[in-house]
């Protein structure tokens, strides 16, 4: 194809080049998390070295214990994340189902009504938001969180699903039918198992922006009990600036559940985006 | 019992979505524009017209900040356009060469900064970048460059900047992925056609493929200019609400939140939070047209 293919020379400069962004996208987690298990002087004599017997502490690590409650950030980011997704997975699908399913008056309309959402940031209506949550008394609830996800989450899940709902046989669903089925019947047992990759696509989409976002908890849930991870590290590390032991510490943390999702997830993710679920 | 009769199945399937969605967003956002059009008089409401935005552009206390963070936002944008894409390219086309061992392992790496929060990001960098803890200008001593130093965070003039390239660094696995994916699906025939008429390497990625991945590239920079124009988390975090140093990283989401939540002396006022989050809504909504109207129609897509 082209001369780069026979020449082993390329090969090397481009295994160069990755190397060399690789550390660079690496290099900050790796340093915040080495200096997280360090003592403080130790963290500010020699920041690159890896800690060792002398200079390990977990002193960062018990600050944030003590002063932070992790556990139930934790517990809420999880909360919400999860509940988000089964609802955006299952009206989501369900929408996608009736659309991509049933010929109606206004089947095109109601895509594109709810196709306007994949472009349109939820954020700008945040100051009616708050005013519509404040008036249900949902502010300072994980529920208010879990709304406002959900309707962020329904435009691509819809647009997504309904492209591969549309590629399951007619034979199978008109089977189903003859054999009596009712349609949500045929929904959940036939439909639902077939397009279970998709879905897994679409979670994998929203777990993250879901899991990281720090603007809807900031204004809809900074109560101390319905802190997510997200900001109720922001706020720690706020709090805490001039410990570093304990911002480092705080830091590892946050990153720790994500590498984690990440690590589970990334085939998936990366398959997601590759195929094409988003042009 | 005719085929008049609704389908309340369809009814049942379509309402839980399109409730929510229409309760927490749609309505939101138009309400959100409705409430521009008023002002808290004496604890009420009142209907004062276009008066927010007169005095959002008019008003210099107002408009200069409005003007510096739009013009901010533009910069943020260019700078993702400038670094973030081309390099996203570069990266992809070098994993997608076939015979490149270890592909995986670099694409998973590289992606590894999208999923961290703006809060790790912005803290790891801010630290990194401190003259305190003194890694970046150590790193800049060992190569020799020591000079080049500043506390880039702390000087008007570089911040917005060193944001917008930190950003970069959080967000280059998007374009990195979508291109990778886009240059994975030209069918090899095509390469090999290219390969016998003689065009072969640099050429054969600027006049074969670039052509057919400008379709992705399109999305991506609509993707890029939404997400850039409702950025606020990465400046919240690394430069507070305040977006110091002297408002030189504020950009729009910044300047909405203070306007509407208040900061320091000033107090919160929704009504002109409104008016700004209205404007950002305009701009998105012209990104968004320019891109479906212009660039989309424009750009001729190859079926394989």
């Amino acid at each position: 194809m082209n001369k780069a293919r026979r020449n082993p020379f390329n090969i090397a400069a481009m295994h160069g080049a990755l190397i060399l962004y690789t550390l660079i996208a690496l290099f900050p987690v790796f340093v915040i998390v080495i200096n997280s298990f360090k003592s403080r002087k130790a963290i500010f004599r020699e920041p690159l070295a890896l800690p060792d017997a002398d200079t390990f502490s977990m002193i960062g690590y018990q600050t944030v214990m003590k002063q932070g409650d992790f556990f139930l950030y934790f517990q809420n980011s999880m909360i919400v994340t999860v509940a988000s997704l089964f609802f955006i997975l299952l009206f989501g699908a369900m929408a996608a189902f009736a659309l991509s399913e049933y010929r109606f008056k206004g089947n095109t309309l109601m895509g594109l009504y709810l196709a306007l959402g994949i472009m349109i940031p939820i954020r700008i209506g945040t100051v009616a938001i708050l005013d519509m949550m404040v008036a249900t008394g949902l502010v300072n609830s994980l529920m208010a969180l879990i709304l406002v996800y959900t309707a962020q989450g329904l435009p691509l899940a819809v647009f997504i699903l309904s492209e591969f709902m549309r590629q399951v046989s007619d034979d199978l669903k008109n089977a189903g039918r003859i054999d009596g089925l009712s349609e949500y019947t045929i929904f959940f047992r036939l439909v639902l198992p077939l397009v279970r990759p998709a879905m897994a696509t679409v979670a994998v989409f929203n777990m993250i922006p879901i899991w990281n976002d720090l603007w809807f908890p900031l204004i809809l849930a900074p109560a101390e009990e319905t802190k997510t991870l997200t900001l109720g590290s922001q706020v720690f590390i706020g709090q805490f600036v001039t410990d570093w032991n304990a911002v480092l510490s705080a830091l590892s943390m946050a990153i720790l559940p994500v590498m984690v999702l990440y690590v589970i997830f990334s085939r998936q993710l990366i398959r997601g985006i590759t195929s094409g679920a988003v042009k | 019992m005719g085929s008049s009769r609704i389908k309340w199945h369809i009814v049942v399937f379509l309402a839980p979505a399109v409730l929510v969605y229409s309760a927490v967003m749609v309505f939101p956002l138009f309400n959100t524009l409705r409430l521009a059009l008023y002002t808290e008089v004496d604890q009420s409401r009142v209907f004062v017209g276009l008066d927010n935005f007169r005095t959002l552009f008019g008003d210099p206390l107002w408009s200069d900040a409005f003007w510096n963070a739009l013009g901010n936002n533009f910069w943020f944008f260019f700078i993702h356009m400038l670094v973030q894409n081309p390099i996203g390219i570069v990266l992809a086309a070098m994993l997608s060469h076939p015979r490149l061992r270890f592909a995986a392992f670099y694409r998973s790496a590289i992606f590894i900064p999208t999923i961290l929060s703006f809060v790790i990001v912005g803290f790891a960098w801010k630290l990194i970048l401190s003259p305190i803890w003194g890694i970046a200008p150590d790193m800049l001593s060992a190569i020799g460059l020591k000079s080049l130093y500043a506390p880039w965070l702390g000087k008007e003039e570089y911040a917005l900047t060193t944001l917008a390239l930190v950003s970069v660094w959080q967000f280059i696995g998007i374009p990195m992925m979508l291109i990778y994916a886009a240059l994975l699906s030209i069918p090899e025939e095509i390469l090999e056609a290219a390969e016998v008429e003689g065009i072969t390497g640099l050429a054969a990625f600027w006049k074969i493929k670039l052509p057919l991945i400008l379709p992705s590239i399109g999305i991506i920079s609509i993707l890029t200019f939404v997400g850039n124009f409702n950025a606020f988390d990465l400046i919240y975090a690394a430069q507070g609400a305040l977006a110091g140093p002297d408002f030189s990283t504020d950009i729009l989401g910044t300047f909405m939140y203070r306007t509407f939540f208040g900061f320091q002396l000033q107090l919160g006022d929704p009504h002109m939070g409104s008016a700004i989050a209205t404007g950002m809504f305009f701009i998105i909504l012209a990104g968004v047209c320019m891109y479906l109207f212009l660039i989309q129609t424009r750009i001729r897509r190859y079926q394989f």
